[in-house]
């Protein structure tokens, strides 16, 4: 049961990834493909309907973690309190940027909302890369289970690191570039001409960039945790899911040359789930992973809600998923196809 | 460690009670509309159409300010009350999780398609969407209610080896019976709001001799909400909590009361300030027995005043909890005032030309907001010094690892970021109402 929850959790982060991961990349690139005025709103309305639905998935896994895991989100949130807070606000500031700026016509006010939806965006994508480097490289839990890291101490990967050491923010960079192609591929898919041109032209860069820091990141990575691999050794099975990451990246590339923007789009949720689903099965059974002494370590089995709340909750979960699937699948149908600009006064 | 309980304290109330100040017309709002959007189509009158479209865009803004400042409330369950989480997570992690799962989801999915797709949708299917926004919000009301309601009065767990609660009764936490009562007096506490706010932009409408018309539709909706919404809320709803809090609280309704001695034949305090160094209520303003009347329904009944329990149970602040709760009421009371003798007028075809009363209702909107926060206040101040009423204290719920600088920064920031955030929220509004509900109406 605790295995489930943790595979529960992990799709529902992964789905946050992917599905405002391409929000988070659609602001990323927002100054640069759109140049004028309706090329911007193109954009806006590409995510406008769906951001704040995509946005939910992380509140609906915050939630299920707090129930299945409540020690792990206590820790975790406690422990990782600055940047979370920072996220917090940037969140809040790309919320207003999509939902404020088109109140008001006056172009000092859309340029303001249009830095801000993007600044965040950028930000928001690096954290949430160094939040996965975190949890990749352990933080110095203590025995009562609790932690608390600075923003950054010297940069260095120690026990008494900071929350950004130059091993996160190499994952913050994969998070980034990836992010960045996997937005782009989206705004090809839902716009024509100008915008969708340069945003194929930024998804084939971005892909550079992707490929570079996930090479290092990937040889960073075992090089700091070894162990990350001992699962796969002994469930060869689960190799699966970092090939599955690597047909992804290879189909973003080959898509965008093709010009297939859809497919491109497809590889690049791809990787993005197979890049996770690598990530968590190498953890399993580690929530939360100590620096400090392994025993201290959060894992499935030290932090689980007793069996009762699990599998009632697994009841209540499957419905709720069967809903918002539906809800998901209706809304995207109902703003499928290329976007059309609405009038000025309706729309993003 | 006492620096960052403030501080954690600080941070929760002031970012809890700035984020209801949204919720509130958002579910509220979500109500008015729907009845809007059913009268356009059982009338078939295009007027009311207009009117629903032109909430729907007050709506909107009001809804993106409520979702971006409710985001800090779940996570801060995690960042700074993380003790807290780990003894209670197994509870009230259902309940917060429900909310994800099965409102936000609702809410932000049909809200896109009501605010954008009424062309799409049809006549039909954009009273649809709209309904399920109303629903979703509403159904995210009834579950962070029960969350709350798990605090005030813990039920349907079990104590773990290691201390922390969990879950054993899953209906019995969805139907915990603190909740029909908060439930309901708290939902219609924000129709109470929603119906201020719409009477007072069709007051002002009227008053400054433009768009009539709708003005007289936006008063006419808001006034009749008004006046029933206005009456439930003190009974049998309002009337149906304080009962739940005499039996569960005692102290804490000893403490809202201010009444310190226990006496029979209570009185109740209409004004006074608590005096807490000679227990007493200095300047009081009372009806004899009455207070023994409401509890008992006997003029002579016995009520327990706070001196019947011992000192480190009482309310952390009875002053502050006495004045939120006699705010509440008081400001509740003069509601159903305003609003009967509005109904009263709109029933004598007199409303729309007595200005008296129209400036009232016009300038009377920002007092539900207050008697709302008030009465929240009432609800956790008096669960002090509980954190989970009987289970755990407010001191040992805090986050141990994070220190009182780093909690004073954050609070800073959302100090500074609220503070922006309100002025722009004041300004597009200001100015919607401003354009009025025919601008943009030929685009759809």
């Amino acid at each position: 049961m605790e295995t489930l929850w943790f595979i529960l959790v992990a799709f529902m982060l992964t789905m946050y990834v992917i599905l405002d991961g391409f929000d988070l990349g659609a602001g990323i690139i927002h100054l640069l493909v759109g140049r004028t005025e309706n090329e911007r709103r193109l954009t806006l309305n590409a995510i406008g309907p769906v951001w704040d639905g995509n946005e939910v998935w992380i509140l609906a896994a915050g939630g299920t973690l707090y129930f299945a895991f409540p020690q792990v989100y206590a820790s975790s949130f406690s422990g990782f309190y600055l940047p979370l807070i920072i996220i917090l606000w940037l969140l809040m500031l790309r919320g207003l940027g999509i939902e404020f700026r088109h109140q008001v016509h006056n172009p000092l006010w859309k340029r303001f909302w249009d830095s801000a939806f993007s600044f965040a965006s950028i930000l928001l994508a690096v954290f949430f890369g160094a939040a996965l480097g975190n949890i990749v490289r352990g933080v110095p839990l203590n025995s009562d289970g609790y932690f608390f890291e600075p923003l950054w101490t010297t940069f260095t990967v120690v026990p008494e690191s900071g929350i950004l050491d130059w091993f996160t923010v190499v994952l913050g960079l994969v998070a980034f570039f990836t992010l960045t192609a996997h937005g782009a591929n989206y705004i090809a898919m839902k716009t024509d001409g100008e915008v969708q041109t340069r945003s194929r032209s930024i998804a084939g860069k971005a892909w550079w960039g992707v490929l570079v820091t996930s090479v290092v990141g990937l040889i960073a990575t075992s090089s700091i945790k070894p162990e990350i691999w001992t699962t796969f050794t002994e469930h060869p099975w689960g190799y699966i899911f970092p090939v599955l990451g690597v047909l992804g990246l290879a189909g973003m590339i080959i898509f965008n040359v093709r010009r297939q923007d859809t497919r491109a789009f497809l590889s690049s949720t791809t990787f993005i789930a197979g890049m996770l689903a690598s990530t968590a099965f190498g953890l399993y059974p580690n929530l939360l992973p100590s620096s400090i002494d392994p025993s201290n370590s959060l894992t499935i089995y030290n932090t689980a809600a007793q069996a009762y709340g699990l599998n009632v909750g697994l009841v209540w979960w499957i419905v709720g998923m069967v809903l918002a699937a539906g809800y998901f699948i209706y809304v995207y149908r109902a703003f499928r196809g290329k976007v059309v600009l609405p009038a000025e006064d309706a729309g993003y | 460690m006492e620096d960052a309980l403030l501080i954690n304290r600080l941070q929760f109330a002031f970012t809890i009670m700035y984020h209801y100040l949204f919720p509130q017309l958002t579910m509220g709002l979500g109500l008015l509309i729907v009845i809007l959007k059913g009268l356009s189509l059982w009338k078939k009158d295009e007027r009311y159409n207009v009117s629903a479209r032109f909430w729907a865009k007050i709506f909107a803004i009001n809804f993106a300010v409520g979702v971006v400042t409710g985001i800090p409330m779940e996570f801060q369950f995690g960042t700074n009350w993380a003790k807290f989480s780990t003894f209670a997570g197994g509870v009230i992690g259902q309940t917060l999780a429900m909310e994800g799962v099965f409102a936000f989801f609702l809410e932000s999915t049909f809200l896109g398609l009501f605010l954008f797709g009424e062309k799409k949708l049809g006549q039909a299917g954009h009273f649809a969407a709209a309904f399920l926004v109303f629903l979703g919000s509403w159904v995210s009301g009834y579950f962070i209610i029960a969350t709350n309601a798990w605090m005030q009065h813990p039920v349907a767990y079990a104590i773990a080896s290691d201390g922390s609660v969990h879950v054993n009764d899953y209906w019995g936490l969805l139907f915990n019976p603190w909740i029909g009562w908060q439930y309901t007096h708290n939902m219609i506490g924000a129709v109470i709001t929603a119906a201020f706010v719409m009477a007072a932009v069709g007051a002002y409408y009227l008053l400054a001799n433009r768009d009539a018309e709708y003005g007289k539709i936006f008063i006419r909706t808001g006034v009749v909400a008004g006046a029933i919404a206005s009456l439930l809320v003190a009974f049998p709803t309002g009337d149906g909590q304080v009962q739940n809090v005499y039996k569960h609280q005692p102290v804490t309704f000893a403490g809202m009361e201010g009444l310190f001695e226990t006496k029979e034949g209570a009185e109740l305090m209409l004004i006074g300030q608590p005096d807490m160094e000679k227990l007493r209520m200095d300047n009081p303003l009372y009806v004899p027995k009455l207070l023994s009347f409401l509890t008992h329904y006997r003029w002579t009944a016995e009520v327990k005043g706070l001196q019947a329990f011992p000192r480190d149970e009482w309310p952390t602040n009875v002053p502050l909890l006495y004045y939120s709760y006699h705010i509440m009421v008081g400001l509740g009371t003069i509601f159903i005032a305003i609003m009967l003798v509005s109904v009263f007028l709109l029933w004598k075809r007199k409303l729309y030309a007595t200005r008296w009363v129209l400036w009232i209702l016009m300038l009377a909107f920002p007092f539900p907001y207050i008697a709302n926060t008030a009465g929240w206040m009432t609800a956790e101040l008096g669960r002090q010094p509980w954190l989970v009423y009987g289970l755990m204290r407010t001191a040992d719920g805090i986050s141990p690892t994070v220190s009182a600088g780093n909690s004073l920064f954050t609070l800073l920031g959302f100090l500074g970021m609220y503070f922006v955030i309100g002025v722009l929220f004041l300004l597009l509004v200001i100015k919607k109402i401003n354009q009025g509900p025919e601008s943009g109406a030929a685009t759809h």
